[in-house]
């Protein structure tokens, strides 16, 4: 019998560069654990015969499996767990929140030192990276049924890594001219470096996947077209739509949406301009609206740029905040500063049509709204001016319409979002499938991975049966 | 990748650029564009069809060197290979038998313009094609417009071939010949696309212009391209590139344009025309 183990409380903490030296540099910010690290923080985990950090986990990996292996030095083994369930784990390592999924749920979370689920997923897949080899798994014989995978962010990756493996002829079609959706052109270097996911995708190309950059469906040929092609077709074309607030003086210069001042940034490498040709403003005071991880991302980005003076404007309190609380302390120890409780509602132009000043106002939170948070009022007579030269708008993305609006037939709601059985992932069109933000609205990584495995198993039954 | 077919200059800082592009030529219509990214560490640029050939799968393009990117463009030779060509991008120009039509086409715009004169011609509407340079030396195509136009008017602002003038005198010629257009379509700078509007928003038709806004990935998904169209924010790589001036907001426009005019000043190596 198992001796009874003391409880160790003293989760291991993981290196990050600090505060002062990364805000100005684009280098990943947290370090990783060590191999020591690792082992020790792996070792404090129970081992709970009924364990609740799986019931967290969306596409429910073997936790306390994976850790034991760790725990024992079998980083093998771990990976091994790991990628049956998830196939990107650098990337949820580093951007899950699990602070909300498996880290809240798991037994040693009541004493306030839940295992670090997170840092250990990245711990076994940087392990991984570094062997000489990565090891293939094998392949089943090919089926000769063609799938096309439109779009190549998490939940295209999934659908691509689950099919290839049980012997479909898979494509992967992207629209930018780099894969990786918005792993790439969205998450910055310093919380998700290049390297991690362009790793993924030669990986899946290791596998077989073939893939076609600078091929917009809907535009490049249609839906319609490419089923005469195909046996059947994912899509994963995400929330790629960017809002804007609709008050005045949105259209000024120095205003962005964060897809926008993110995309020039990281796809467009504009940081290292003019060593590159995309060029990006630096700013001095820039003012970012918002407060989920999207906002702090182009706040960090700022300061990273050089800004003197980094704001993030959002109109309910901290509590509501939806950003990942290790990303909100990150930016604050980094110095953003945080205005809660406001709402801009006026952007003031000099005489060349750039950004001067922000008209905002003070809010106070009322009953609780549809979705379950107090809503924001506005206090009457409470404007204010933020003298500013620029405003970064990261209050939200919808799906992008180019696939349903050249696709008749294809059924979306009224928010733009693609219509899919729950439980299959299938669309209102034979051999069509979808998942991810297209169908959920602006979520996370992931979910969309959770989507694509669904959609993948539905797939292979409908290409296996027919 | 994609094969460059050919690349020359046709008039001085125009290059006509042929690539092979068999998926795009077989869904491009008149009025939209690509993007072209020539590499790591280049700028994605837009630049609209002038002409394809389906059985070869070729496709167009004139541009002006103006800049890095287009600068890089203009050192391309037969064979070599950039890796982004996307597209079709944008609305198509709307087409149909509307009757009379004026296309008028300045620089890189004389190209464009093309498709656009060839499918009205086969509509079976009277086209008046306006050429509109600054000196004869800018004018190319000529025999190309002219085949599906009823009448072809040159304008040089040096008076070097055809009329001497600009926009303005291209309006004054349509209407003191008594020409009575249904429809305006320009294709060219943002300044003639400008003018057009201002000189012939008096004969209450549509005047379709097309904007050449500052764009990064033409999808939809980054909002840099957004203008406002009577009164609503319109992103022109998906809403447009055409658009009917008349309700174009053109000051803010112009703001817009010349968002990086500091930093491409910086990397200029080669100013084309007057007007951006
Ligand atoms: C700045 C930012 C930070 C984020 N931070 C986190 C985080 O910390 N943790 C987290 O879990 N989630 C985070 N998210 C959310 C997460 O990234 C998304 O939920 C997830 O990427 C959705 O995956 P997807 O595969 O559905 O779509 P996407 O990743 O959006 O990929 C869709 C791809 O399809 C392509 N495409 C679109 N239309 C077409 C077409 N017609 N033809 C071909 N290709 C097309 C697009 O170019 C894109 O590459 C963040 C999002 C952003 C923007
Ligand atoms: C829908 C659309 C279709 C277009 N079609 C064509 C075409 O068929 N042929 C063609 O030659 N050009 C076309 N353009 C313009 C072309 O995209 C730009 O000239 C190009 O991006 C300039 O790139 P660059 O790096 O060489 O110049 P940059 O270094 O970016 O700029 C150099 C100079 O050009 C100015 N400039 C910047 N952007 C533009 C712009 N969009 N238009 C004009 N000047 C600009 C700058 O202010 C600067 O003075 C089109 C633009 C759009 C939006
Ligand atoms: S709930 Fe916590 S302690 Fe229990 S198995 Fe999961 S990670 Fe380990
Ligand atoms: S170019 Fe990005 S939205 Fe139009």
């Amino acid at each position: 019998m198992a001796e009874k183990k003391t409880l160790n409380l003293n989760r291991v903490e993981m290196p990050k560069q600090p505060h002062f030296i990364r805000r100005r540099n684009f280098n990943e910010v947290a370090l990783g654990y060590t191999p020591e690290m690792a082992v020790a923080e792996a070792k404090r985990c129970l081992q709970c015969k009924k364990p609740l950090c799986i019931d967290g986990c969306p596409v429910e990996i073997d936790i306390p499996g994976f850790i034991k292996c760790i725990a024992d030095e079998d980083f093998a083994g771990s990976i091994k767990l790991l990628k049956e369930k998830n196939c990107l784990p650098a990337v949820c390592g580093r951007v899950c929140p699990q602070e909300e999924q498996c880290e809240i749920k798991c037994i040693l979370s009541k004493k306030g030192a839940p295992i670090a689920v997170g840092r250990l997923e990245r711990y076994a897949a940087e392990w991984e990276a570094l062997q000489a080899q990565i090891v293939l798994p094998e392949i089943n014989k090919n089926t000769g049924k063609k799938v096309a995978v439109i779009g190549s962010g998490p939940a295209g990756i999934t659908v691509a890594g689950d099919l290839i493996l049980v012997g479909h002829d898979v494509t992967m079609f992207e629209a930018l001219h780099e894969p990786g959706g918005v792993l790439t052109y969205g998450i910055p270097e310093f919380r998700l470096p290049g390297r991690v996911v362009s790793r993924e995708i030669d990986y899946l190309q290791k596998l077989g996947v073939k893939l076609v950059c600078n091929y917009v469906v809907g535009k490049t040929k249609s839906l319609k077209k490419m089923l005469e092609e195909y046996d059947a077709i994912f899509l994963g074309t995400g929330a790629g739509l960017p809002w804007f607030m609709e008050i005045p003086g949105e259209n000024l210069n120095g205003v962005y949406s964060a897809n926008e001042y993110l995309t020039r940034v990281n796809l467009m490498r504009a940081f290292q301009y003019p060593k590159t040709y995309t060029p990006v403003k630096r700013h001095k005071k820039v003012a970012v609206v918002g407060g989920g991880n999207v906002a702090m991302d182009c706040a960090r980005t700022a300061l990273r740029l050089g800004a003197e003076e980094v704001y993030i404007v959002y109109r309910r309190s901290r509590t509501e905040l939806p950003a990942r609380l290790e990303e909100f302390e990150n930016a604050e120890e980094e110095g953003v500063i945080f205005h809660f409780l406001t709402l801009p509602e006026k952007l003031f132009g000099d005489e060349n049509g750039w950004l001067k000043e922000i008209e905002c106002s003070r809010m106070e939170l009322g009953e609780p709204d549809q979705s379950g948070r107090r809503k924001p009022i506005r206090i009457d007579g409470s404007e204010f001016i933020m003298p500013m030269d620029a405003c970064i708008v990261a209050i939200g993305n919808s799906p992008n319409p180019i696939i349903p609006n050249s696709t008749p037939g294809l059924e979306v709601s009224k928010k733009g979002t693609i219509v899919v059985d729950e439980n299959t992932g299938k669309t209102s069109m034979d051999r069509v499938w979808a998942g991810g933000d297209i169908v959920t609205g602006a979520a996370t990584v992931i979910l969309a991975m959770g989507a694509g495995r669904k959609a993948a198993r539905s797939m292979h039954e409908y290409l296996t049966n027919s | 990748m994609f094969e460059i077919v050919e690349r020359k200059m046709i008039v001085p800082n125009l290059h006509l650029l042929v690539v092979h592009a068999p998926d795009i030529v077989e869904e491009i219509q008149p009025g939209q564009f690509v993007i072209i990214h020539a590499g790591e560490g280049s700028e994605r640029i837009p630049l609209s069809a002038a002409d394809w050939n389906r059985e070869e799968g070729t496709l167009t393009i004139v541009f002006m060197e103006v800049g890095t990117s287009t600068g890089k463009l203009a050192l391309l030779k037969a064979g070599d290979k950039i890796p982004t060509v996307v597209g079709p991008l944008g609305k198509p120009t709307e087409i149909d038998h509307f009757g009379t039509v004026v296309c008028i086409g300045g620089c890189f715009g004389m190209g464009s313009i093309y498709p656009v004169v060839r499918a009205l011609k086969q509509k079976g509407n009277y086209v008046v094609t306006i050429m509109e340079g600054r000196s004869k030396n800018l004018l190319y195509w000529e025999n190309k417009l002219s085949e599906f136009s009823d009448k072809v008017i040159k304008l040089t602002r040096d008076g070097s071939y055809g009329y001497k003038g600009h926009i303005k005198k291209g309006e004054d010629i349509i209407r003191e010949t008594g020409i009575k257009p249904d429809r305006v379509i320009a294709n060219g700078c943002m300044t003639l696309s400008y003018k057009t509007t201002k000189e012939y928003s008096h004969f209450n038709i549509p005047v379709i212009v097309t904007l050449n806004t500052i764009m990064i990935d033409g999808t939809g998904m980054c909002g840099v391209c957004r203008c406002t169209v009577d009164g609503k924010m319109k992103f022109a790589c998906v809403d447009g590139p055409d658009f009917d001036g008349r309700y174009v907001d053109w000051e803010e426009l112009a703001k817009r344009r010349k968002q990086y005019l500091n930093e491409e000043a910086f990397l200029v190596h080669h100013s084309g025309c007057g007007g951006i």
